[in-house]
């Protein structure tokens, strides 16, 4: 399995090139490194020399992505693009546009998007699986069909309006929970009961109606039959058989969101004032703020890997018969 | 025991023991917090500690993290919010008189110029061999900074001097994250030599000061000083890359010196009276070296200490928490000098209650708390809960907030009535134009045809229609570039632009769009056709529109140039490309606003002079509009002091524009804004970035009414158990069922059911 890991390890490398390649280029499309300067330096009375100034304190004096003045593997290393990407694979942030110290930040913010997107993250599997194994149970019945409409109906309906609803039912109209906000002492939980059951409703809808399936589908292989033919309730049956056997494409679906949950979530946190990282890369891109955008991309790619790795790795405690080679 | 100090035994306990128990110890407890903050008067829904309920505290918010809190270099409105309380500059805006008047803040007097030739005779200000003007500033003794760690002295060695924190190494950081986490703070009075060392820090080539170019036309030495720090600096980077502290105290700056401890003088090319309203900016706020120094240690910048970050100053206010992410905190400074609230204002001051604290110390709150709130919805409903003291009026929120009859009058509605909350409505020192680019081959040009075209055009923008239509009232219609309360401004019949409005009944009318049809024939433009090529005159907006509400403003514009039979192309672009464009000078049609840095007329007129022009000199004149008549005019304008003579020359210049119209005169905003009943002292200052220590709270009645506003409604949630316990009914009673019957007959009722 070592080798396996290590083999991912170095697969990932050329992936995060790629991908921070990609980023530099989108990002430097719709915006050049003057923009950039005039971003930083203000709206009134911004004169050449200052931008030519900040340009070079920030290094974005050089070419982009080849200097042709410079010859051998100077004409790739006398680049923005080199200056900026190589310490990231040391997990070297560096400093915003504005000066700040990105890691410090991310350090800071990762909290509080874990705040809210661990509990919705747990408690919504688990509230999924019951909803779905109880679905499962009903199944073809009324109490099923009516489940169904109910998931369906619950996500079509958009994220947004559970937020604002959420906030207006309960925090305007109820007063029972702050409207929006965060603190980071013993009142924090008052501050995330309400985004976090908002979390957790909005994704009951899309997640329950795919356990569901995968419940169905195991429910209709032969052990389940063997199972309930030497004479275990159906409880038993779907709790200790057919949950057990239908991990791998839950682990599959839950794994690899794992390490995203980091990153938070950007409507959530914005609207409840959550200060999370959900929101910081859409201010930087707003901001053009090139630093943090190719951090947080970065970071969201490895988050991506380690969570694809994770899964493959969880495929072999819940399923024997997997081997990683 | 209070609930507060049930919150200090949690973080006690926690600080002993850091392990998994105390997690459920503290939840347990937050818990019990939770049930005792009901019984000592705080509502469930509050956002705040229940140990800040009666205090008198001013709770605001911010939707955008200032990204500089430097003086050399902030320069919105979002960060003069909070250095604005915390620096202070030499002389500020009276809080009540209108029209803006200057008074002195850490300044003796307001500073009155002498003025000498090139012999350094003196001579008067209007001598026509006047070369330099000299400003001696004389400051108040007995200012201190705020407690900082910046001025902690070593007190095993205090005769020394030896300041504690200015030789830290990167392991001296480890536990250190804010400015708090230093255990020893220290204060000094302020000197003449801070402010000195302030504007030389313009200069310097890491600041990127926005104002240095504007300043380096005025302060004598000032272009050539920024020249050789530039070259110092990158000599002292290219020995030592580390070093990135630049000592300014080495290197005199000629038109800025220390006349003594308290007094400093600044010399000025020729004559500039508005370095008076420059010097109510935070720009020229006093800056301790020790500060300087302080955060140019190794290991600041990374753990975001810095002068960006953390300012500290001698104002009314200290930032005592800055987490740009959740909350910003401002508290009142210990060591603040003191200052009395003013005793006299404009006539009906008495009457609205402003004069109420006339005489007493300042400032009145000892805390203002700003959260983040970046989306309107949650703002306003807390506003309308009480956690808020003031809110603007977002779009939409308006209807609800405001009701405006048939004649215009704006009154608030009925539930904001009930609610004892205030509205106060002000013209913002802001104008918003639509530009003629003049350098395009079409619209611009200073011919009798192009200027007719440009005419026409003016009168068929409705701006009374769009005032109403997207700014729900929340403006008036522009005559000119000058804005209400700023001198040079004409209110009435006199003051109407005669080329696109009438004087009817009393008030303004726009001229009938049939005159604007006649302008367009003379022009040579009949029916929208031009007639020397016999096609179609198409016009291009350019723009940047990417709102909800945008689509329907491009529609309106279209709409208006249809009424000449002229299409209009919208462009729309982003902000960068629209910036580019405007530099090239590629567009041809444009939207653009300026906001007043100070209250003078040559703040918006310089808008138009020409060697201010944005593709000529990068200038801030975005219509590259350049007529000498009007250029020689402001030139002889700018230096005056308000007077008959100084209206007179506006006058004239307004004339020359009016007749021109590089722009289209578009709108000034108008601010709407409501306040709780509990906080007073609140009068727009438009100019004033330091008005919080005017402004009181009766934290009392706010408790009270947020108490009375917000009694949890809890039956719902019985009600929402109950309602689930039904729809789990049916699902308990088919399992007991299935329960019942055998193995076999659940297997084929079940397979039945799949097939």
């Amino acid at each position: 399995m070592l080798a396996y890991i290590i083999r991912r390890i170095l697969y990932a490398i050329p992936i995060l090139i790629g991908v921070n390649l990609i980023t530099f280029v989108l990002f430097f499309v719709v915006n050049t490194p003057d923009d950039m300067a005039r971003m930083q330096l203000g709206m009134k009375h911004v004169t050449p020399e200052a931008i030519i100034k900040w340009k070079q304190a920030n290094g974005y004096d050089k070419p982009l992505l080849y200097d042709a003045a410079t010859n051998g593997t100077g004409a790739l290393t006398q680049t923005i693009f080199f200056d900026k990407s190589v310490r990231l694979f040391a997990f070297q942030f560096g400093q915003s546009n504005s000066g700040r110290n990105i890691g410090h930040d991310i350090s800071q913010r990762m909290w509080a998007s874990l705040a809210i997107a661990l509990p919705v993250f747990i408690i919504g599997i688990l509230v999924n699986i019951i909803v779905a194994m109880l679905l499962a149970f009903f199944r073809a019945s009324y109490i099923d069909l009516s489940g169904v409409v109910l998931l369906v109906v619950l996500m079509s309906i958009s994220s947004l309006f559970y937020i604002i609803g959420g906030q207006y039912v309960i925090g305007k109209l109820f007063h029972l929970v702050p409207i929006s906000g965060f603190s980071t002492g013993p009142d924090a939980w008052k501050f995330l009961v309400l985004p976090i059951i908002i979390g957790i409703v909005s994704g009951v809808g899309s997640g329950s109606r795919w356990y569901r399936a995968i419940f169905l589908e195991e429910i209709s292989k032969d052990y389940v039959r063997t199972a309930r033919a030497k004479g275990l309730s159906e409880l038993s049956v779907l709790f200790k058989h057919v949950l057990k056997n239908a991990m791998i494409p839950v682990l599959t679906g839950a794994v690899v969101v794992l390490p995203l949950l980091f990153m938070g979530s950007l409507i959530l946190e914005s609207f409840f004032g959550i200060p999370g990282l959900g929101s910081y890369t859409i201010d930087a891109i707003n901001a053009q703020d090139f630093a943090i955008v190719r951090a947080m991309v970065f970071l969201g790619s490895v988050l991506y890997i380690v969570g694809l790795l994770l899964t493959d790795i969880s495929y072999t405690l819940v399923d024997p018969r997997v081997r990683l080679s | 025991m209070s609930s507060g100090n049930w919150t200090q035994v949690i973080a006690k306990i926690s600080a002993k023991n850091p392990n998994h128990r105390t997690v459920c110890v503290r939840l347990a407890f937050s818990m019990l917090v939770l049930l005792m903050s009901s019984c000592v008067e705080q509502s469930w829904n509050s956002p705040y500690p229940v140990e800040d309920a009666g205090r008198r505290i001013l709770y605001s918010s911010f939707s955008e993290r200032p990204k500089h809190l430097d003086p050399a270099r902030s320069y919105s409105a979002t960060e003069y919010t909070f250095i604005g309380q915390v620096y202070e500059p030499p002389l500020q805006y009276h809080y009540l008189k209108r029209p803006y008047e200057l008074v002195p803040l850490t300044a003796r007097e307001i500073p009155q110029p002498r003025y000498y030739n090139a012999e350094n005779e003196r001579v008067d200000a209007d001598a026509e061999d006047l070369v330099y003007s000299v400003y001696d500033i004389s400051i108040k003794p007995e200012i201190y900074y705020q407690p900082h760690p910046a001025f902690a002295y070593d007190k095993s060695d205090k005769d020394a001097g030896t300041l504690l924190y200015h030789d830290l190494k990167e392991q001296d950081l480890e536990d250190i994250y804010s400015l708090s986490d230093f255990p020893e703070t220290g204060s000094r009075e302020l000197v003449a030599a801070d402010y000195v060392y302030q504007i030389k820090r313009l200069a310097h080539p890491r600041v990127y000061s926005p104002i240095l170019g504007v300043m380096s036309e005025y302060i004598t030495g000032l272009a050539d000083y920024a020249e050789n720090l530039e070259k110092i600096y990158t000599a002292q980077l290219e020995s030592d890359p580390e070093n990135r502290y630049l000592d300014l105290e080495k290197y005199s700056l000629s038109g800025v010196e220390v006349v003594d401890r308290y007094t400093y003088r600044i010399t000025i090319k020729g004559k500039y009276p508005q370095l008076l309203y420059w010097l109510a900016m935070p720009f020229f706020s006093p800056m301790p070296p020790e500060a300087i120094h302080f955060y140019s240690q190794p290991g600041m910048q990374q753990r975001n200490l810095t002068l960006d970050w953390y300012p500290i100053g001698s104002g009314p206010y200290m930032l005592s928490v800055n987490d740009p992410n959740r909350q910003m905190v401002l508290e009142r400074n210990p060591n603040f000098h003191g200052e009395i609230y003013p005793e006299e204002g404009e006539a009906g001051d008495e009457q609205r209650g402003l004069l109420r604290d006339a005489g007493k110390a300042l400032p009145f709150i000892e805390r203002i708390i700003f959260s983040l709130e970046k989306e309107t919805i949650p703002y306003w409903s807390k506003f309308l809960q009480g956690y808020y003291d003031a809110s603007a009026i977002s779009s939409d929120s308006f209807d609800q907030a405001v009701r405006i009859a048939g004649q215009g009058e704006v009154s608030l509605t009925d539930d904001m009535k009930r609610k004892g909350i205030r509205l106060q409505t002000a013209i913002n020192a802001s104008t918003f134009y639509m530009g003629f680019n003049m350098l395009d081959s079409v619209l611009g040009g200073y011919t009798e045809s192009s200027r007719k075209l440009r005419q026409a055009i003016s009168i068929a923008l409705d701006y009374e229609e769009y005032i109403s239509i997207f700014s729900n009232g929340r403006g008036i219609p522009a005559q000119g570039p000058i804005p209400p309360g700023i001198f040079g401004f004409r209110d009435g019949q006199s003051g109407i632009n005669p080329y696109m409005y009438e004087w009817q009944d009393g008030k303004p009318k726009r001229k009938p769009i049939e005159y604007a049809r006649q302008l367009l024939v003379e022009a040579g433009y009949a029916e929208g056709i031009d007639s020397s090529t016999g096609r179609p005159l198409v016009l291009h907006l350019d723009i940047t529109a990417s709102g909800p509400d945008d689509k329907a403003r491009l529609a309106w514009y279209r709409k208006q140039l249809a009424k000449l039979k002229l299409q209009l192309v919208i462009r729309n672009t982003d902000y960068n490309r629209f910036r580019d464009k405007m530099r090239k000078g590629n567009a041809q049609i444009f939207t653009w606003g300026w906001n007043a840095d100070y209250p003078d007329p040559e703040n918006f007129l310089f808008l138009l002079y020409g060697p201010n022009s944005k593709v000529k000199f990068h200038g801030e004149n975005a219509a590259n509009y350049m007529n000498p008549e009007f250029d020689r005019l402001f030139e002889q304008m700018k230096t005056m002091e308000n007077s008959v003579e100084r209206q007179q020359i506006i006058d004239q210049m307004i004339e020359v524009v009016r007749r021109d119209s590089p722009w289209v005169w578009g709108l000034h905003p108008k601010k709407f804004s409501l306040f709780h009943s509990w906080y007073e002292n609140v009068k727009p200052n438009l100019m004033a970035n330091n008005s919080m220590k005017y402004r009181q709270v009766d934290a009392a009645l706010r408790s009270e009414m947020q108490l009375a506003w917000n009694k949890p409604i809890v039956w719902p949630l019985g009600l929402l158990g109950v309602l689930l316990l039904l729809l789990m009914l049916p699902a308990v009673l088919a399992y007991v069922r299935s329960e019942k019957q055998s193995s076999l007959s659940v297997i084929q009722k079940q397979e039945k059911g799949e097939a």
